[in-house]
């Protein structure tokens, strides 16, 4: 045989992180959500620019609750990945602690939106700005809740001792999607709370 | 499953401070009739009975199976063409009432668009990509499977209300208002909204597991630049789909929404737009169009070299014009709505677009027609309808490019013409490549050859039937024959024409049922293919004839584009290793290599069989059987369900375990 671009060298097992195929899947799956979520926002400045009247109708929605979303998302983004590092490094207890603040922050995120939802003065059959409002965020709500049960089920694992340094692949898959879970709410406040107050 | 786990001579380091586990891989020669061999086929095959059967996660066996039910598709959708066909023969005909005829053409679109021509490609990739990439499955086999299931059961409900006579009756780009509530308050349209959601999530996971497979998943020093140009097709397909699916299972959700919770996405009362359906569905609608002609673009570029006897002419600008046709197609979706009223300025913006895409596909058309020019052609029935499509291309590229230009498209605009045109581009650049395609594989699908002479007579049946019923398509339409119109009054001058066009189109049927005996009767008396009976040059070629369950006995080391062509090609010094290399024998095993160098750097172990895809496929339908029949207990029933056969699929491995358990993860 000729040239090999084969050298036997120790190859890691499954691999964690990107040397995994799982985590490049999640990765994927993460690109088609994100378009998703783009052609939501299309939607709405689609809609928003044809509109004859004002828009939103009732005016912006309040920035207030929605801000503190912002900062509890943001703040569960840092936690998980707190958590993370501590498995990185072979401490499942750290992961424990991280995994429990972030959905505790989630479950916080969801109450705060749940009475959002139900304080609006407008219904999912309003107009089509209330349908908009409702299905954008209700898809985002139902990434949080994916999100969530994601999460649980990784801290549940983690308390059956199935994880260890260089064996955690779910938990690297399951939070890259929390991230981004978070990094679409961001986009989602941008959109409706905030461009509506350029105008 | 059976797995070797003997650790004493296995070179397995453990790194006893973190617990984590690497392996240097050993490697060798696995004869043909060895124990090795043996162990190998014992490891990777699929199970016994009807429970292996719905387990399975071998890519050939998904591929096989995505095949055979494409085809069946193509059949159900060419019989409501003909049907059609019968209709319009001649004027004032009543075979069919106006409302029969709606379902028929929306039924014959839906089908042939989104159940027949992208599943057939995936058919031809899932069975085809781990051999060419020197693999052993694709990145991730159960996923394989679920796309399957869900493709299968997404197809059957679109066709659930069919026999009820309620089916889809809006056209397959089911425009509102027309598919509203207020004026099609049947199921007909939720049936549609529901299962295109369905699908969506066939075609999403597939193309997630295609584009990681390529990505990681190829044999050791299979650069990005030798890798085949059907994985170009099939990997821009796969990312364009990622990106322009998400918009059209909005769009249909959001019409569900609208006829079943009175939202107003679409409705114009209440501050929505009709043209934002339009906007969502061509936004993906035409990088549909590409997703479903580049893979088999690709086919041609791979299959047509092989009898021309000499590689691909212009291999880097055939893959760089694959790319940039799905770059140039997320652009050019107005082109669709030209006729709506939009300004002036995004018609010339999107006519210009259309225009440019001709730059692309021109590149490929020429490299095509160099590598038979320069090449030494042997006229095999495969390479008649590879040059077949070459001629269909260019007549249906010449009337897209008509009809990109804005003050001919308003004339043309829901004409035959643009019939005619997109039944040259989707027949001409899907059916002919994926049978074209099928003759040139199906030694290595099934281990025996099709007959050529029966194979000239299809292509040559075919090729004239087509051409006689879709040519005057084009007339019928530059004289103002609208589509959709289910008879015409005989005064209108379109007698003569829509006569030839049934004709035609019965004799492309009779066309297709000869490849299709010549099909069934090869399955059990074409003689014996071996490994490489067209002496072709990439790695599916190298294993036999049909290939193992493990497809690779040892993991080819590849050093060119042309694996076994080396030695016989003029500045060609790569010397691949198609027979020596790692073993990967403990276990389901492959190797994981870097996204663009191919640098081996990590050893996957993959999932044998599993019944958990079939399960998870089983709740979707479930849940979306309750959205249909406005059960919320049914549709929260297949939820939860779909919750716990996703955790139990994806429960991972204890870490202390061994290798075997591992394989299950």
């Amino acid at each position: 045989m000729g040239e090999t671009a084969f050298v036997a060298r120790p190859l890691p097992v499954r691999g964690t992180h990107w040397e995994s195929t799982a985590w490049w899947g999640m990765a994927f799956l993460i690109l088609t959500e994100g378009s998703l979520f783009a052609y939501l926002f299309f939607s709405y400045f689609y809609l928003a620019s044809q509109s004859t009247g004002p828009w939103p109708p009732s005016g912006p929605p309040d920035l207030k609750n929605a801000s503190i979303n912002t900062l509890l998302l943001l703040s569960s983004s840092a936690a998980a990945w707190w958590g993370e590092r501590g498995i990185d490094s072979g401490n499942a207890r750290r992961l424990s602690i991280g995994l429990v603040v972030t959905i505790l922050l989630g479950i916080v995120f969801m109450t705060i939106q749940a009475h959002e939802w139900a304080n609006r003065p407008f219904a999912f059959s309003s107009n089509s700005y209330s349908s908009l409002y409702f299905v954008i965020t209700g898809f985002h709500g139902a990434h949080v809740i994916v999100g969530l049960l994601m999460l649980a089920a990784l801290l549940g694992w983690n308390l059956m001792g199935r994880f260890r340094r260089g064996w955690h692949l779910q938990v690297s898959v399951g939070i890259v999607y929390w991230h981004f879970v978070d990094l679409v709410w961001l986009a989602v406040y941008a959109v409706l709370y905030l461009s509506p107050r350029l105008s | 499953m059976a797995v070797l786990s003997g650790s004493s001579s296995v070179a397995q380091d453990l790194d006893g401070a973190s617990g984590a586990r690497f392996r240097t891989p050993e490697t060798g020669r696995v004869a043909p009739d060895s124990a090795e061999a043996a162990a190998l086929e014992e490891t990777w095959k699929t199970g016994p009975g009807l429970i292996g059967w719905l387990g399975s996660v071998d890519h050939k066996e998904i591929g096989k199976r995505y095949l055979v039910t494409a085809f069946l598709f193509l059949l159900i959708g060419g019989i409501e063409a003909l049907i059609m066909r019968v209709q319009l023969a001649r004027p004032n005909q009543t075979l069919l009432t106006p409302e029969q005829y709606n379902q028929l053409f929306t039924m014959h679109g839906v089908t042939m668009i989104f159940l027949y021509a992208l599943p057939v490609l995936s058919g031809f990739s899932n069975f085809l990509w781990p051999l060419l990439l020197g693999s052993r499955d694709m990145a991730f086999p159960r996923l394989n499977a679920l796309s399957y299931w869900v493709f299968l059961f997404a197809g059957v409900f679109l066709y659930a209300s069919f026999p009820l006579g309620q089916a889809p009756n809006a056209g397959w780009f089911n425009y509102v208002p027309m598919a509203s509530l207020t004026y099609d308050p049947g199921p007909n349209i939720d049936v549609y909204a529901l299962g295109m959601i369905f699908l969506g999530l066939s075609t999403t996971v597939g193309s997630i597991n295609f584009v990681v497979s390529l990505f990681r998943t190829r044999a050791p020093g299979m650069s990005i630049n030798r890798v085949p140009v059907l994985v170009w097709g099939t990997l821009t397909a796969s990312v364009g789909n990622l990106l322009a699916v998400p918009a059209v299972s909005l769009a249909f959700l959001m019409l569900w929404l609208d006829r079943q919770f009175d939202t107003h996405f679409f409705d114009f009362t209440q501050g929505g737009k009709p043209l934002l359906w339009q906007h969502l569905f061509w936004m993906f609608g035409h990088p549909w169009v590409y997703a479903i002609v580049l893979p088999a673009m690709g086919i041609v570029s791979d299959a047509l070299p092989t009898f021309c006897r000499r590689p691909l002419v212009g291999y880097t600008a055939v893959a760089l014009s694959t790319i940039s046709t799905m770059i140039l197609g997320f652009g050019v979706w107005v082109h669709h709505m030209f006729a709506t009223g939009l300004p002036p300025l995004s018609l010339s913006f999107f006519g210009s677009a259309s225009f440019v895409i001709a730059i692309p596909s021109a590149v490929a058309v020429f490299a095509w027609i160099a590598t038979i020019w320069y090449g030494k052609p042997v006229f095999k029935t495969p390479f008649l309808f590879f040059a077949g499509f070459v001629f269909l291309f260019v007549v249906g590229g010449v009337s897209g490019f008509m009809t990109a230009a804005v003050p001919l498209d308003w004339q043309l605009t829901d004409t035959y013409f643009v019939v005619a045109h997109l039944h040259y581009v989707l027949l001409g650049i899907n059916v002919f490549p994926v049978v074209g395609g099928i003759y040139y594989w199906f030694p290595k699908f099934t281990g025996r050859m099709l007959n050529e002479r029966l194979g000239r007579w299809a292509f040559w049946t075919m090729f004239i039937g087509f051409n006689v019923g879709f040519f005057p398509m084009h007339i019928s339409g530059l004289l103002g024959m609208p589509r959709r119109v289910y008879t015409y009054p005989p005064e209108a001058g379109w007698n003569t024409v829509n006569m030839v066009t049934s004709v035609g189109s019965f004799v492309f049927a009779i066309g297709v049922l000869i490849f299709v005996i010549d099909v069934l009767r090869g399955l059990h008396k074409g003689p014996a293919a071996g490994p490489n009976p067209w002496d072709a040059a990439s790695l599916e070629w190298s294993v036999p004839s049909p290939p193992p369950a493990y497809n690779f006995a040892v993991i080819p080391i590849v050093a060119s584009r042309h694996p076994l062509w080396e030695g016989r090609l003029e500045g060609e010094k790569g010397r691949s290793s198609v027979h020596e290399g790692p073993l990967l024998h403990r276990g389901r095993e492959t190797i994981g290599s870097t996204m663009l160098d191919a640098e081996p750097n990590v050893v996957l172990h993959m999932p044998g069989d599993s019944l958990a895809p079939l399960f998870t496929a089983l709740t979707l339908a479930l849940a979306f059987v309750g959205l249909l029949l406005h059960s919320a207990v049914v549709a929260a029933l297949g939820t939860v369900a779909l919750g716990i056969a996703l955790a139990v699929w994806l429960w991972p491995a204890a870490p202390d375990a061994g290798a075997a358990e591992m394989a299950h993860g």
